[in-house]
């Protein structure tokens, strides 16, 4: 048999085994695995978006908890019910014609996704002529605006009370739905003629932009794309805790998805859904650190702030000693694992057509 | 606007761009020779804070006293964080030495955190620095005089030092071309040190004043002030001295006017430095006082 | 028509580049003909590499007009010079790190894509047609600079020399009428410079190009160059043939004697 055939089936086998244990999760999980699961897809649809802007196009924003506020209150505002916007825009109610919107919640989440792309839209104009610091200081300076006039635009986002009674999604297979579409889309993107031309502009912007590539438009897609996802995520977060508000996006996220894209790998979808899943876990179970412990007939108080510590440390250990990260800049691929099996025969190595 | 309450805004804007321009300048001088935004800086007030407030407080000792042990610490802390977090990745791409500076920043804030708790603590004032002064129906804290006096003291003390000793030519050299100075016999590392030794000492002083005139002190309490000062510095142009200077003293006096004139917005009294800093990449990324520098092709 | 000299691609009407207070490059005059070989010639820092930055885009010159192939091209972007017709290589080699040979290469097709990125995401007809077009078309390329053996091995694990051809080949994909080589013979031994002027006479024949290089090895330079230009601290002390170039006083007390005592 031939490997394109072995491939084929291999990819087909292994969507059906994602979706048995999807199957398998839905029935037999915990609530709380469950949502740290929930958590882990969302956290795998912001690695991999970051990983976009930072590892493939090298553009160092730290804007992403901003677009993911903003996908959140779009998607929260647009799919709670009239009365509870009601009941809860007590300060001011909620502008007309937000008050009587009841979307269901996929378009929703979709909407979410394209105004955030539309604010990286007009924050990518200014923001994309910057280099290196300088566009590190002003993505987090947007991201930090983003919030700060969600705090003060009570009448629509209901200020720095925020927002509850978001409706609740709890099914496994939404958030991995989104994510497995967001890795196959990303995917395709960077196997294409265009993810070339944003690792080009990574590796060196000058020649990329003798090479006729027009460099700000390009660094404006990936960075539009990027936000895209962020809001996403940023939508099914809000509809995974059910309440969302502007402390909520303070910084801490977006340094929790760049120890996610350092940990992966900067430039390795793969390692982004690793980490992703890596990180979440990891989250949930470093919370016994911080919570009281009897340790044999030993009173042990709880620690609070010890996982940021922890999380801390190990950016900085990956970021000195192992700058690749788990996986560098490689990505998952059936030939690899072939060839360790040693099955098949590779026809010609090369530049896929289709990725 | 009546002229008393005019003059309480000045003096509260001269003494708000004071502590920004005393910051500001450890952010560019450390950003004149390593290219790097170095987030730590900001958590280096807030230990300077903690280590005069457990001074005073826990050991009891006198004010004095406790100061300077908290700028000392601060600058030892400030050099060792470059030789363990930045010095390793001197050639490597500059996203990671960035990427080391966030991880060092978030270290800090938690380490404070776990160390000493989120919520806030309220600092000392000794009465020997801070008193009120009533002139007519003016009434002011002796820091709205002590802070800008410091600063200014300060300012001349690094300028100065930058352009008049040994150590400050060193420093010139090498913020204008890092290899070129150390293929011409500077020792790069101990310049970086002595940077790092005066950044952090002025983000000490910095620190220790900021907590007299808002006595609440917190892990996080350096973060905003870490970032305006560092937009200060880019506003006066990076790598500039007077700049740095200039540029604290003008978000000082206008977020403190923004409130003044436009209490309305108050609430957006934290974006305005940031909307400052993207009209001033736009149209002059170069800041007020900087210099042009042309890529090398 | 907005070329006052018949028969000519290039033409930059005194062109100045001026940073602070330095002139760089001043009231630079160069004319030249389709299918010309023309050699840029001056000791270290005459402003060579700053007019060949004036002309593809990235700088824009202070003052004076550039225009290629009847168009005004002052002030362009360099995408959109180099979707003009000129392409260049660099005096430090910038290759794509990350990528391989053939990949390098590839890039250069990128703006001729029709398709859009949806239907590159999705796999549609019209873009892996395109796609796999533009495969076949680097490899012939490939074939033809002799580099189609290294095609997937990735381009910065090349040695030198090939890394310079590889940076030609780039080039020529993006199928320029006019390229521009900034030391091209950089670091080569004399048969591979020898090598060098062979492949560029080659290619200029094949791809009906025309050629504007810097370089020092002045075998190179007075061995294929047809017209010399000589610059020294961005004024431009002489223009000509070869033989009128060796023969002038000027250029050799300015620059022809330096280079045989560090030669």
């Amino acid at each position: 048999m031939d490997r394109q055939k072995i491939k084929t089936f291999l990819t087909l086998g292994l969507v059906l085994l994602s979706c048995l244990v999807l199957f398998w999760g839905e029935q037999y999980l915990g609530k709380f695995s469950t949502r740290v699961l929930n958590l882990a897809a969302i956290f795998v649809i912001l690695g991999a978006s970051m990983n976009l802007v930072l590892g493939f196009t090298g553009m160092f924003s730290l804007g992403h908890a901003g677009f993911m506020c903003v996908g959140a209150y779009v998607s929260a505002i647009l799919t709670m019910s009239p009365e509870s916007k009601e009941m809860i825009y007590f300060m001011e109610p909620i502008i007309s014609p937000l008050d009587k919107i009841h979307w269901p919640v996929f378009p929703a989440i979709l909407t979410a996704g394209l105004v955030a792309a539309f604010f990286g839209f007009l924050i990518g104009f200014p923001a994309l002529r910057l280099r290196d610091d300088y566009l590190a200081i002003a993505t987090l300076g947007f991201g930090e605006i983003i919030r700060i006039i969600v705090t003060n635009t009570i009448s629509i986002t209901n200020g720095s009370l925020g927002l509850k009674n978001i409706p609740p999604i709890k099914s496994l297979w939404v958030y991995w739905g989104f994510a497995i579409a967001t890795i196959w889309i990303l995917k395709q993107l960077i196997n294409s003629s265009w993810g070339y031309a944003f690792k080009a502009i990574r590796d060196n912007e000058i020649a990329a932009e003798a090479m006729g590539i027009d460099i700000f438009k390009h660094k404006l897609m990936s960075f539009t794309i990027g936000a895209f996802f962020a809001g996403l995520a940023g939508a099914l977060m809000g509809h995974l805790i059910t309440s969302v508000d502007p402390t909520m996006f303070r910084f801490l996220f977006t340094f929790q998805i760049l120890l996610i894209i350092v940990l992966g790998g900067l430039g390795s979808l793969t390692g982004s859904v690793i980490a992703g899943v890596l990180v979440t876990v990891m989250m949930e179970v470093l919370r016994f650190v911080e919570q009281p412990m009897n340790l044999f007939g030993l009173q042990i108080p709880g620690i609070p702030g010890m996982r940021m510590v922890i999380f801390a440390l190990l950016l900085l250990v990956v970021i000195l000693f192992y700058r690749q990260g788990l996986m560098g800049t490689r990505e998952f691929n059936w030939d690899w694992v072939l060839d360790k099996v040693g099955v098949g025969r590779r026809k010609e190595k090369g530049v896929g057509v289709d990725g | 606007m009546t002229g008393e309450i005019f003059l309480q805004n000045l003096a509260n804007g001269i003494s708000l761009g004071s502590l920004y321009a005393l910051i500001a300048i450890g952010y560019t001088m450390v950003y004149g020779i390593l290219r790097l935004i170095n987030f730590a800086h900001a958590d280096l007030l807030m230990v300077a804070a903690y280590v005069a407030f457990y001074g005073i407080l826990v050991f009891t000792l006198p004010w004095w006293l406790s100061f300077l042990i908290a700028i000392v610490v601060t600058a030892i802390l400030g050099v060792s964080i470059e030789k363990v977090a930045y010095r390793p990745l001197r050639d490597a791409p500059r996203i990671s030495v960035l990427i080391s500076a966030i991880g060092v920043s978030f270290l800090l804030e938690n380490l404070g955190i776990v160390a000493i708790g989120a919520r806030p603590k309220s600092f000392p004032r000794p009465e020997d620095i801070v008193w009120n002064i009533n002139i007519g129906d003016i009434s002011f804290l002796s820091l709205t005089i002590i802070i800008p006096l410091i600063t200014v003291i300060l300012l001349v003390a690094v300028t100065y030092m930058v352009n008049k000793t040994k150590i400050g030519t060193a420093m010139r050299a090498v913020s204008r071309d890092f290899e070129t100075a150390s293929l011409m016999a500077v020792d790069v590392n101990k310049v970086v040190s002595a940077t790092f030794v005066v950044g952090s000492s002025l983000a000490a002083v910095g620190g220790i004043m900021w907590s007299l005139q808002y006595p609440q002190i917190d892990p996080l309490m350096g973060v905003f002030p870490g970032l305006k000062c560092f937009i200060a510095a880019v506003m006066g142009g990076i790598g500039s001295i007077p700049g740095a200077m200039l540029g604290g003293f003008i978000l000082g006096m206008g977020e403190v006017f923004l409130v003044a004139f436009m209490p309305e917005l108050s609430g957006y009294r934290d974006a305005f430095a940031f909307v400052i800093l993207i009209f001033i990449l736009l149209f002059k990324p170069t800041g007020i006082l900087g210099e042009n520098v042309v890529e090398k092709v | 028509m907005a070329n006052p000299w018949q028969n000519s691609i290039l033409v930059t009407d005194n062109i100045t580049m001026q940073f602070g207070g330095l002139k760089a490059v001043s009231n630079l005059a160069l004319n030249i003909a389709p299918r010309q070989i023309v050699g840029l010639i001056g000791p270290n820092g005459a402003g060579k590499t700053t007019a060949f930055n004036m002309i593809t885009g990235v700088y824009k010159p202070t003052s004076g007009k550039i225009t290629f192939d009847g168009n005004d091209i002052t002030g362009l972007r360099p995408n959109q010079i180099t979707e003009l017709g000129i392409a260049r290589t660099f005096q430090n080699i910038r290759l794509f790190s990350s990528m391989s040979v053939l990949e390098n290469v590839l890039l250069s097709k990128h703006v001729r894509l029709k398709a859009t990125p949806l239907e590159a995401i999705l796999g549609l007809p019209r873009y892996t047609r395109a796609r796999k077009r533009h495969i076949e078309e680097c490899m012939d390329l490939l074939e033809q600079v002799q580099l189609a053996d290294v095609a997937h091995e990735k381009a910065t694990s090349l040695p030198y020399g090939k890394q310079r051809r590889l940076e030609i080949a780039r080039a020529l994909a993006t199928q320029p009428k006019m390229i521009l080589l900034d030391e091209p013979a950089a670091g080569m031994n004399p048969q591979e410079s020898l090598e060098l002027m062979e492949f560029i006479a080659r290619i200029r024949e094949q791809f009906g190009l025309t050629v504007l290089m810097i370089e020092h090895h002045m075998e190179v330079v007075m061995g294929i160059c047809e017209h010399i230009v000589v610059l020294d601290h961005g004024e431009t002390i002489a223009q000509g043939t070869p033989t009128e170039i060796q023969n002038n006083q000027q250029v050799i007390e300015a620059y022809l004697g330096a280079v045989d005592e560090s030669a």
